[in-house]
Order: C-alpha cells, then structure tokens, then sequence
C-alpha cells in the first residue's frame, strides 16, 4: 500500500481554495507541490496533517499507523525563552545525527543566541529527524543562510532514504529540482 | 535573632509548607511564562480567594470553596475562548475575583479575618492539612510535568506539528489548567494572593532571562524562590510582620539582583 493516496481532494478553510488534486507517495519518495501564490499549497498540506483545513470533497488515505511531521512557515516563538537546540530537538524526538557540523555546534546553545539561519535550520530539523513516515514541509529553505540552504538537498535526500514520505511547498525551484522526484501542479479554483 | 529559632521549631509546619510551595510555584510559572498566561496566575488566586470567601459564609471548609472556584474558572476558560478575546480572559477573571472578594468581606459578617489573611498571607498559621495539600501538589505537579513537560513546549513551539502528531491535547490543555488553579488556589490560602504571585512569576522572569537551557531553568526558578521565601520567612518572624508582602518584597528586591546577574552572565558570554 502507498504511503499517502489523495483521491480528488479539495480543500480550504471557507470554501475550496484549490483544484480536486489525486495523487500519491511512497515511502522514500519526495513530492513537490508547485504552483502560483494563492493557489492553496499550504492549505493542502494543512488538510494532509489532519485537524487544519477543512476537507470540502474527496479523501486522504493514510497507511495504518504512519506518523506524520508537520513544518509550517511560521518559526517556533523561541525569543526570550531559554531553551537550546538540543532540548528543542529532544522536544519531537529528533535525533541530531547527521547534522553538519556548523550546526552541531550550536546545539547546546540557547536559541534566541543563534543567528536566524542557525535556529532556521534547528527548527527544520527538529520535524525533519522527528520519528514520522510522511513529512510535510511548508518553505523549508525559508531563512536558511548559505551553509542551511547548501546542506537541505542532502538532508532531505538522506531523510528519504531513511523510507520517510516527503511533501514539500517551496518556491525555490532549484531546490524542488535538486532533491524531489516528482512535482505537482496545484491550481487555484476559478472563482 | 536569639528567638528566631526558637519560633523556627515552633512554626516548623508553615516553614514546610511554604518551602514545598516555593518549590512547586516558580516551576509551574515557567511553563506559564512559555505559554504567556502569567495573568493566569493573578486570576486564579484571586478567584479562589473569592471561593474561600463564599465557602466561609456557608459553613463550607474555605480551601474546599477556593479549589472549587479555581477549579471552575479553569475549566471555563477553553468555552470563554471561544467568545472572547483570549489576551483579555485571565485580567477579566482577576478582577471579578478581585471584586467579588471585596464585596464579600465588606458585606458579610466574620469573613474579614479570612479577607485579610487572603490578601497578606496566613503561613504561620499553615496547619497540617494544608503542609500535606502542599506536599501532594508538588508531587502531582512533578510527575506531571516529568510526563508532559515537553509536550507543554511542544504545543508553544510547534503547535502544527503537534496536532499532526495527534497527542493527547488535553494534557497540554486542561490538565495543566486544572493543575495550576488547584496550585493557586492552595498557595493563596498559605502565602496570600500576591506572595503568591510573586513565587509564580519573579523567579521564572529571571531564570527565561539567565538559564542557558530550560532544564538550567527548572533548577534556578526553584532556586532563587527558595532562597527568597527563607529570606522573606525569617525577616517577617523575626519582625513580626505579615508573610505575604515581605515574600513580594524579597521577591522585588531579588529582581534587581538577578537582573543584574543576568547582565554579567550575557556580558560574559559576549566576551567569550
């Protein structure tokens, strides 16, 4: 059985904000949603978690039992809180194998201390390395400095091949080339 | 000095008593500091000040009255979301709870004492029954926390990924609610509403400000509120005054300590 199967799924908050979209993922497969701003790539991943959007036709089928990571675009509220990178990856279970090593280093510092690009990447990981079979991630090189955005292709690719399922929004285009399998279009309904 | 130990030995029970408090208190601040509910506290001791008051005039045990009251109001705060403004709720039930306690003890008969005791602190005279409350909400709240500690920053930080996961959202909901009225509401019968306050949010305020973890902030909060409340304890024995203010006081004159700390501490860090 697949991972994910969507059969035409139409979702959105008030009313349907995308067209009724089929598809399905594999383990280890790495989907990319594309499409125009507006066009409700955040809202599918949101009806793909389960408990956002509201679901107006169609359905999600889910293999029995499998976990799902979910990233969105908003960064975890970390200033003023004196937590560090080690404890917010404990938080989700992730493990911080294969981090680089610019980034292991910081591990144990606070969060609000690190530089963006630094805490980005932490906060990716954290869902990225959370125990889950389907991940889905909204913008992930969003905030990324040079070395974060370098190093998300592989670690994607390493997820992957860990047998995650991934579904991912990016507008970066040659990060949707550089790691995914296959891309989707995404259409915004007419009216 | 001579007779403070003494009066130490006699008032060991309250001594006890506020210390399992000073423990309990500053840990569960945290995690309201983590959510921004700190007004929680406010409102949830006043409240269950009024609750004692109320339970006094009806013939009912007044801790009976203030962990009902705090116990209703946490779990009507998920419903009153849903009408209201979510930032306004806990003001608006601390200052209903600030009123109704006022006009209870202004109104009704041999509650004034009880009033008084509510709003400057009654440790001294901490009977047996609330050293044995105090002790089991250190312990319920310790083994909560130990269980869904994480999930209580979880939810903060990554609130999405946490209903993708589904996890038990009550914990992270109500069950931390119902545990910090159940807190209050006890604290306020022993320390007085704003002794109380003050345990539940100086010592985290400072530990978010110089802890380097959250796990460095589980140890400090605790920390600074006991050495506060020993200090605050003694000053108020041996002066004879009344414990609730004096504890607000130590916590006051802690802050600027600790404030100062934390400038070395990042002042040193930026030099590293």
């Amino acid at each position: 059985m697949k991972l994910l199967q969507t059969v035409g799924l139409a979702a959105g908050w008030r009313r349907p904000v995308h067209r009724p979209l089929s598809f399905s993922l594999a383990r280890g497969e790495i989907l990319a949603l594309a499409g125009p701003n507006g066009a409700g790539k955040s809202t599918v991943l949101a009806a793909l978690a389960g408990g956002g959007a509201r679901i107006f036709a169609g359905e999600i089928r889910l293999a029995p039992g499998a976990r799902t990571g979910f990233q969105t675009q908003h960064a975890p509220p970390v200033a003023g809180v004196p937590l560090s990178g080690a404890e917010l990856l404990a938080l989700t279970g992730a493990r911080p194998d294969g981090l680089p090593d610019w980034s292991m280093a910081c591990l144990h510092r606070r969060l609000d201390k690190l530089s963006g690009g630094q805490r980005q990447y932490l906060a990716l990981w954290s869902i990225l390395q959370a125990p889950a079979d389907l991940l889905l991630l909204d913008e992930p090189g969003n905030h990324l400095d040079r070395a974060g955005a370098a190093s998300l292709p592989s670690a994607l690719r390493a997820r992957a091949g860990q047998g995650a399922g991934i579904v991912l929004v990016s507008h970066d285009t040659a990060l949707a080339q550089a790691c995914c399998d296959r891309m989707l279009q995404v259409e915004p309904c007419d009216d | 000095m001579t007779d403070f130990l003494p009066q130490l030995a006699l008032f060991w029970r309250p001594a006890l008593t506020g210390a399992l408090l000073a423990l309990l208190l500053p840990c569960l601040g945290l995690y309201l500091r983590m959510r921004q509910e700190y007004w929680a506290a406010l409102a949830y001791g006043q409240v269950g000040a009024a609750g004692a008051l109320g339970a006094l005039t009806l013939g009912v045990p007044p801790i009976a009255g203030g962990l009902a009251a705090s116990l209703v109001v946490a779990g009507m705060k998920h419903p009153l979301e849903k009408h209201l403004p979510s930032t306004g709720i806990f003001p608006l039930l601390f200052i209903l709870g600030w009123s109704a306690s006022l006009l209870l003890t202004a109104n009704l008969p041999g509650v004034e004492r009880l009033g008084a005791a509510l709003f400057e602190g009654q440790l001294y005279f901490a009977g047996v029954e609330m050293l044995v409350g105090a002790a089991l909400a250190l312990a319920a709240c310790g083994i909560f926390l130990w269980r869904t500690g994480p999930l209580l920053l979880l939810v903060r930080l990554h609130p999405a990924h946490f209903r993708a996961q589904r996890l038990p959202a009550w914990a992270a909901g109500a069950g931390f609610d119902l545990l910090v009225a159940a807190s209050l509401a006890l604290a306020v019968m022993s320390l007085g509403v704003m002794g109380a306050f003050a345990l539940i949010f100086v010592p985290p305020w400072l530990a978010f400000a110089i802890a380097p973890s959250w796990r460095a902030a589980l140890a400090i909060a605790p920390a600074l509120a006991l050495f506060a409340y020993t200090l605050a304890f003694a000053l108020a024995l041996i002066h004879d005054q009344p414990f609730g203010p004096v504890l607000a006081l130590a916590q006051g004159v802690l802050a600027p300590a600790g404030a100062a700390i934390a400038a070395a501490w990042h002042g040193g860090a930026k030099k590293a």
